[in-house]
C-alpha cells in the first residue's frame, strides 16, 4: 500500500496558462476567484464538505455526546453493556450503536474516534505539504548539485516499501498518535516535492520571474511571491486527496496494532476489535467501518471537485463532465 | 553501433543508480534499526536472566561489537548474497524470505491479472461510452472502492462470502489458509481468490481512471481523427490506435505497483491468514527480529528499485529520446 493519491498525467501540466498574477490584471478576476465560483455552484462539492463538516462536527462534540448518554469513552459496562455471556449488545435506546467486546458505548467511541481520524489525516498532510513545497522549490529553483542531492534523496524516500517500513519503525519507537503522524509525513513529502520541483524547473525560465530577477528581488522572495503561487493549485489538489489517503493509512496502522495504542477509540483499532466478534455482532464492525469509508469517500469527492474547479480542463477521477 | 552504445550507457547508469538507492537504503535501514535502543537480547534470554545472561546473548549475536563493524560484516555476506540469521531459530533470513516469497508472488500475480483486466476494460468503456449506464456504474465502484482501504474491503469479504455463505451452508470460499501451486492448483485458486479480489478491486480504480483519462485524451488527437477519416472501424480505432498510446501510463504504475506489492501483501495476508512476507514481517516486527526485518525491507526495496528500472527500459523501447538524455 503507498500513501498519496495517484494522480493523472494531466495533472502534471495544470498550471500550464499564464501566471496566476498576470492573469489576474487581464481578467479582472483572479483564477482563485474563478476556481471559487466553481466550487461553490458545485453539487459534488457541496454535499462532501457538508459531510466533512458533519464529521467534524461529530469530533468535537464527542464530549458532548458521551455527556448526553452518560458513557465515556474507555468506559467499560460489564452487565449493562454485556449480554449474560459477555457477547456484545446490539444497538438500543441505551446503546444506539451497540456496545463493543468489553461494554463500551461504540457510539460514544466512533465520535472519539473521529477525532483521531480527522486529527492524523490534516496534520501529516500539513506537515508533507510544508516539507515537499520546501524542498521542491529549493531544488526546482535553485539547481545544480542541490537539485541532484534532494532529487536523489527523493528517489531513496519513493523507493521505500512504505508501509513495511512503517511498521518497522513503529517496532523500534513503539506505537503511538505522535510517531504515526510523523510517520506518514514523512513518507507522503516526496512526492509534493517531486511535483513542486518539476513546475518550478519550468516556471523560473518564464518572463516574469526574469523580470522580477531583473529588478532585483531576492531568491527566497522571488520563490515565495512569484514561483509559490503558480504551483499552489496543485498542491492544493495534491493535498485534498492526500488527506483521505492518510486517514486510510493510519486506520491501517491502528488495525495492524501499530498505531494508536488501546484503549484510545480510532476506528481501525475498533474494527480490528471486532474481528472476533463479526460472527455475532454486526454492529461492532459496521459503524466504524462506514465512519471510515464516509470519511474517505467525502475527502476524496471533495479533492477531485477542487480539481475540478482549479483546472476545468482536466479530466475527473470520479465524474463526467 | 551508436545505437548498442546508447543503450548500454542508459542501461548501465539506471542500474548503477539503482544500486546506489539500494545501498543508501541498506545504510538507513540498518543504522535505524541497530543503533536504535532495543532489547533484543533480554527478550531472547528471558524474564527471569540474569544481567549475565543477557550479556551473553548480546555477545553471541554479535550485538555488542560497534555499529559499523556489524554494518561492515551485514555488507560483506550481501555481496555473498547472504542477508544474515534470524536471532530466534537461527534461520537464514535468505531461505526464511525465500520459503515465503511464492506466496506472496501467488497473491501478487493473481491480483495483478485480475487488477489489469478489470481496471482497463472499465477505463475503455468509461471513455468510449460516456454518460451511459455501463459508465455510471464503473464510476461509482470506482469511487467507493479507491476509498475503502484494503483491510476494509478484506473484512467486508470474510463477512459477506465466506461468513455468510457458510452459514447458508455454501463453504466455497475459505476464510484462511494457503495450498501451494505443486499441490492442487485448484485448492490454490480457491484459497486465493478472496485476496487477490481484495488487492485487485482497490488497486484497478487507479488503473480504470488512468485509462479513461488518458484514452479520452489520445482519442482527441489529430492521428486519431485521420484513422477515422481513412475508414476504419471505430473498434479498430479505439483499440489499435488509441488504446496502445494510452496505456503508457498504465506500464509505469503497473510497475509500482507489482514491485511494491512482491515485497508482501502485508494487510492481505495478515486478514486472510496466508503465510506471506507480509506476514513475517509482522512476525517479525513483533518479535523485534532485527535480522529478518532489515532483510525484509531491503528485500522490498530491491521489487521497488527493479520494478522502476524494468519501467525506464520499458519507456526507452516504446520512446527513443529518453535513452539520449
Amino acid at each position: 500500500m503507498t500513501i498519496g493519491a495517484t494522480l493523472p498525467p494531466e495533472v502534471a501540466d495544470l498550471d500550464g496558462g499564464e501566471p496566476a498574477r498576470g492573469a489576474a490584471a487581464v481578467a479582472g478576476r483572479s483564477p482563485w476567484r474563478l476556481a471559487w465560483e466553481r466550487l461553490r455552484h458545485d453539487r459534488v462539492a457541496i454535499a462532501s464538505s457538508v459531510t466533512i463538516m458533519l464529521i467534524a462536527l461529530l469530533a468535537i462534540c464527542a464530549p458532548l455526546i458521551a455527556h448526553l448518554v452518560g458513557h465515556g469513552p474507555n468506559q467499560q459496562y460489564p452487565t449493562l453493556g454485556l449480554t449474560p455471556d459477555g457477547l456484545p449488545r446490539p444497538p438500543s435506546g441505551t446503546f444506539l450503536f451497540g456496545t463493543d467486546d468489553l461494554g463500551r458505548d461504540l457510539l460514544v467511541r466512533v465520535a472519539y474516534g473521529a477525532q483521531i481520524s480527522l486529527l492524523v489525516g490534516v496534520v501529516s498532510t500539513a506537515i508533507a505539504v510544508v516539507l515537499g513545497v520546501l524542498v521542491g522549490l529549493t531544488a526546482g529553483y535553485v539547481g545544480g548539485p542541490v537539485d541532484a542531492l534532494l532529487c536523489r534523496f527523493v528517489d531513496v524516500v519513493l523507493s521505500f516499501p512504505v508501509l513495511l517500513l512503517a511498521i518497522a519503525l513503529v517496532s523500534i519507537v513503539g506505537p503511538g498518535l505522535i510517531i504515526t503522524i510523523v510517520i506518514i509525513a514523512f513518507f507522503s513529502w516526496a512526492s509534493i516535492a517531486r511535483i513542486v520541483r518539476g513546475q518550478t524547473l519550468s516556471l523560473r525560465e518564464r518572463e516574469f520571474v526574469e523580470a522580477a530577477r531583473s529588478l532585483g528581488a531576492s531568491s527566497a522572495r522571488i520563490m515565495v511571491r512569484d514561483i509559490l503561487p503558480n504551483v499552489a493549485a496543485q498542491v492544493i489538489v495534491y493535498a485534498t486527496l492526500l488527506i483521505p489517503s492518510a486517514i486510510a493509512f493510519e486506520a491501517t496502522l491502528s488495525f495492524l496494532g501499530l498505531g494508536v495504542v488501546p484503549p484510545t477509540s480510532e476506528w481501525g483499532g475498533m474494527l480490528a476489535e471486532s474481528v472476533g466478534y463479526y460472527q455475532v455482532a454486526w454492529w461492532f464492525i459496521t459503524f466504524p467501518g462506514v465512519a471510515l469509508l464516509i470519511t474517505t469517500l467525502a475527502f476524496n469527492l471533495l479533492g477531485d471537485a477542487v480539481r475540478d474547479a482549479l483546472d476545468p480542463r482536466a479530466h475527473s477521477l470520479f465524474r463526467n463532465k | 553501433m551508436r545505437w548498442a552504445a546508447g543503450w548500454a550507457r542508459f542501461l548501465f547508469w539506471r542500474i548503477a543508480q539503482g544500486a546506489v538507492v539500494l545501498l543508501v537504503i541498506s545504510a538507513i535501514v540498518f543504522f535505524m534499526f541497530f543503533v536504535a535502543p532495543h532489547n533484543v537480547a533480554r527478550l531472547i534470554a528471558g524474564k527471569q536472566a540474569t544481567q549475565q545472561t543477557v550479556a551473553l546473548v548480546a555477545a553471541r549475536l554479535g550485538l555488542n561489537r560497534p555499529a559499523i563493524d556489524q554494518y561492515g560484516s551485514f555488507l560483506w555476506g550481501l555481496l555473498h548474497g547472504q542477508l544474515g540469521y534470524s536471532f530466534y531459530n537461527s534461520e537464514s533470513v535468505r531461505t526464511l524470505i525465500a520459503q515465503r516469497l511464492p506466496v506472496t508472488a501467488s497473491v501478487a500475480g493473481g491480483a495483478a491479472v485480475i487488477w489489469l483486466a478489470l481496471g482497463i476494460s472499465s477505463g475503455v468503456l468509461a471513455a468510449t461510452r460516456p454518460r451511459s449506464i455501463a459508465d455510471r456504474a464503473v464510476t461509482v465502484a470506482v469511487l467507493t472502492f479507491y476509498s475503502m482501504p484494503t483491510f476494509l474491503l478484506g473484512l467486508l469479504f470474510l463477512y459477506l462470502l465466506f461468513f455468510q455463505l457458510h452459514l447458508a451452508g455454501i463453504d466455497f470460499f475459505p476464510g484462511s489458509g494457503y495450498v501451494s501451486l505443486a499441490q492442487s492448483p485448484l485448492s490454490w485458486a480457491q484459497h486465493l481468490i478472496l485476496p487477490w479480489f481484495t488487492v485487485a478491486l482497490v488497486t484497478a480504480t487507479t488503473y480504470s481512471r488512468l485509462t479513461r483519462g488518458s484514452l479520452l485524451d489520445i482519442l482527441g488527437e489529430d492521428y486519431i481523427r485521420t484513422a477515422r477519416a481513412s475508414g476504419l472501424t471505430e473498434r479498430r480505432v479505439t483499440y489499435r490506435h488509441g488504446l496502445r498510446a494510452a496505456l503508457a501510463p498504465v506500464v509505469t504504475q503497473f510497475g509500482i505497483d507489482l514491485g511494491t506489492l512482491l515485497g508482501g501483501a502485508i494487510v492481505t495476508e495478515n486478514i486472510f491468514g496466508l503465510p506471506g512476507l507480509g506476514a513475517l514481517a509482522v512476525q517479525s516486527v513483533t518479535d523485534e527480529d532485527l535480522p529478518v526485518i532489515v532483510g525484509l525491507v531491503l528485500v522490498a526495496s530491491a521489487f521497488i528499485v527493479v520494478a522502476n528500472i524494468a519501467v525506464d527500459i520499458t519507456y526507452a523501447i516504446l520512446d527513443p529520446r529518453v535513452r539520449m538524455k
